[in-house]
């Protein structure tokens, strides 16, 4: 087996493997350390010795054992009981219940860096070395912030069961939007930033397909993962070779990935059709009218827009007010967009950010009033913390001045 | 999302602290420190020696010039900083107002979020 092989291996078997731990021992907080020892192990021995009969086994076994030397040493017992878990190979249930895990490490509790970090681990069976290099983070900056994250879960007394009723609809919220984050700070990884083994994007949408495969019915979940789906498939085309970045409009789309387009588009409709609309269900209907246009010309901007209007009244925000204004002055023209726009002026969230500059700068160019519109790319270069977006943005102003 | 939290120091302003205003900025300091530790939102945190020290160096005809520093004719000078990942501006700004310095009149502390990172720190 090769050691990718071996390593997407380990992390299919990673959640279950604490799962089983979890609901024998209890203590979430040392199986977790457990488990991550064993995984450690596993990557090490398996590519030399091979990969044992049993995968999942083995890794509870080297788990249990780890877990039952750390309560030796915790309780400081010195008897002379052994092990079992050297000798015996035990049962693995086959219940999946990585819900369970997610539900734990997206705990209330958590603020959203420690959820994404103790996601990535426990369910997604990263090292702490990888997670650190993902986020740009020294490993042991990582490892406090999971150790950490994990003190405040067992403080909380948290139980390893799913809850019910409302909180389980709005803890599902909170795994979404955490899968959401790990989603786009993959996505919007820029040039030099990337993972060694993985990619955030990547096991974003893995795991979005294991909550889809549990909740198939849930249609935020399904939205999500089209959302996810169809956002990866443009990944090709919105960057060149240097590393800029390319808006949609400028995008080669016979680049972007089919398969992916497809398997989107399919999920938002067929969501679609259920009881309920929410908003990653909406952005993935929006991702998939843009999806469904051959050329940027083709796109259905009407259709575009009032998807944004639905979102902007069921989950208001002025990022979508932003978005919506873009579809307005595609339909109704730049001067309406620019009406729209001047609605955000007064929202402390939007003063001085470089998204609400740049559409600004973008509709005034398309109305001819060119000074206006270099002046806003200008203070839209300064005002991003991303340096791809600050040379797009300059470049455009360039393009103005001559 | 990451963070360089400068401390701008005027020496002057420094050397006039007694001996405990002194021993409390260092306690501050230290208490932060162990926070940020604990919490996982340190990177590194780094202090400068007196800006007395600093030489100043150009190049001139392709050749180096080296000339005692500080550059800056100002009472002001960078003193130190913090490098912290958190999750948002509005935490570093709470971390920041945690720096002892940020409560002397004639220091300073001033945020600001890191555009590009290299280097063994994101290995």
């Amino acid at each position: 087996m090769t050691t990718t092989a071996i390593e997407d291996l380990l992390r299919e078997a990673a959640p279950r493997v604490l799962d089983a731990l979890v609901r024998r021992n209890g203590r979430f907080e040392e199986c977790e350390d457990a488990v991550q020892e064993a995984v450690l192990a596993a990557s090490v021995q398996w590519p030399e010795e091979g990969v044992p009969d049993n995968p999942r086994g083995w890794l509870v076994a080297v788990a249990s054992r780890r877990l039952i030397d750390q309560m030796r040493r915790d309780h400081a017992r010195r008897e002379r009981e052994s092990a079992t878990a050297t000798d015996v190979v035990p049962d693995v249930p086959d219940t999946d219940d990585t819900l369970v895990l997610l539900f734990l490490c997206c705990h209330p509790a958590l603020t959203a860096a420690s959820q994404t970090a103790l996601t990535l681990r426990a369910v997604g069976g990263l090292t702490t070395a990888e997670i650190a290099r993902a986020f740009l983070v020294p490993e042991a900056t990582m490892a406090a912030r999971i150790s950490r994250a994990k003190q405040r879960i067992k403080a909380a007394g948290s139980s390893f069961t799913l809850p019910a009723g409302a909180e389980r609809e709005e803890r599902l919220r909170v795994v979404l939007h955490v899968l959401y984050l790990i989603f786009n700070e993959g996505y919007t990884v820029s040039a030099g930033r990337e993972l060694h083994r993985t990619d955030l994007a990547r096991e974003a949408i893995r795991l979005a397909r294991m909550v889809h495969a549990q909740l198939p019915d849930d249609g935020e979940v399904a939205g999500l993962l089209a959302l996810m789906l169809l956002t990866h498939a443009r990944r090709a085309a919105r960057t060149t070779a240097s590393g800029d970045l390319v808006p949609l409009d400028e995008q080669d789309r016979t680049q972007w990935d089919r398969a992916l387009v497809d398997e989107g588009t399919a999920l938002a409709a067929a969501a679609l059709a259920g009881p309920s609309l929410g908003p990653y269900l909406l952005q993935a209907s929006i991702a998939a009218t843009h999806a469904d246009a051959a050329t940027a010309a083709e796109t259905n901007w009407a259709q575009v827009h009032a998807l944004y209007l639905i979102l902007e009244r069921i989950a208001p925000n002025p990022m979508v007010t932003l978005n919506r204004a873009i579809a307005l002055a595609e339909t109704a023209g730049p001067d309406a967009g620019l009406a729209l726009l001047a609605t955000l002026d007064t929202d402390d969230r939007m003063a001085g950010h470089h998204r609400l500059l740049s559409v600004r700068a973008h509709l005034l160019e398309k109305t001819g009033d060119t000074a206006a519109a270099l002046d806003h790319y200008q203070r839209a270069a300064k005002a991003t913390a991303s340096l791809a977006e600050q040379r797009y943005l300059r470049a455009r102003a360039a393009r103005l001045r001559t | 999302m990451q963070f360089l939290i400068s401390m701008i120091i005027n020496p002057s302003v420094l050397d006039a602290l007694t001996d405990e205003e002194k021993a409390a900025i260092g306690d501050g300091h230290g208490a932060l420190l162990a926070a940020l530790k604990e919490s996982g939102e340190l990177i590194t945190t780094q202090a400068l020696v007196d800006p007395s020290q600093a030489a100043v160096v150009s190049v001139r005809n392709g050749q180096p010039v080296v000339t005692d520093g500080p550059f800056l004719e100002a009472k002001e000078f960078l003193g130190g900083f913090y490098l912290i990942d958190c999750e948002d501006r509005a935490r570093a700004i709470e971390l920041a107002a945690r720096i002892p310095d940020a409560a002397i009149d004639g220091l300073a502390v001033e945020v600001r979020q890191v555009m590009f990172a290299d280097g063994p720190l994101n290995a």
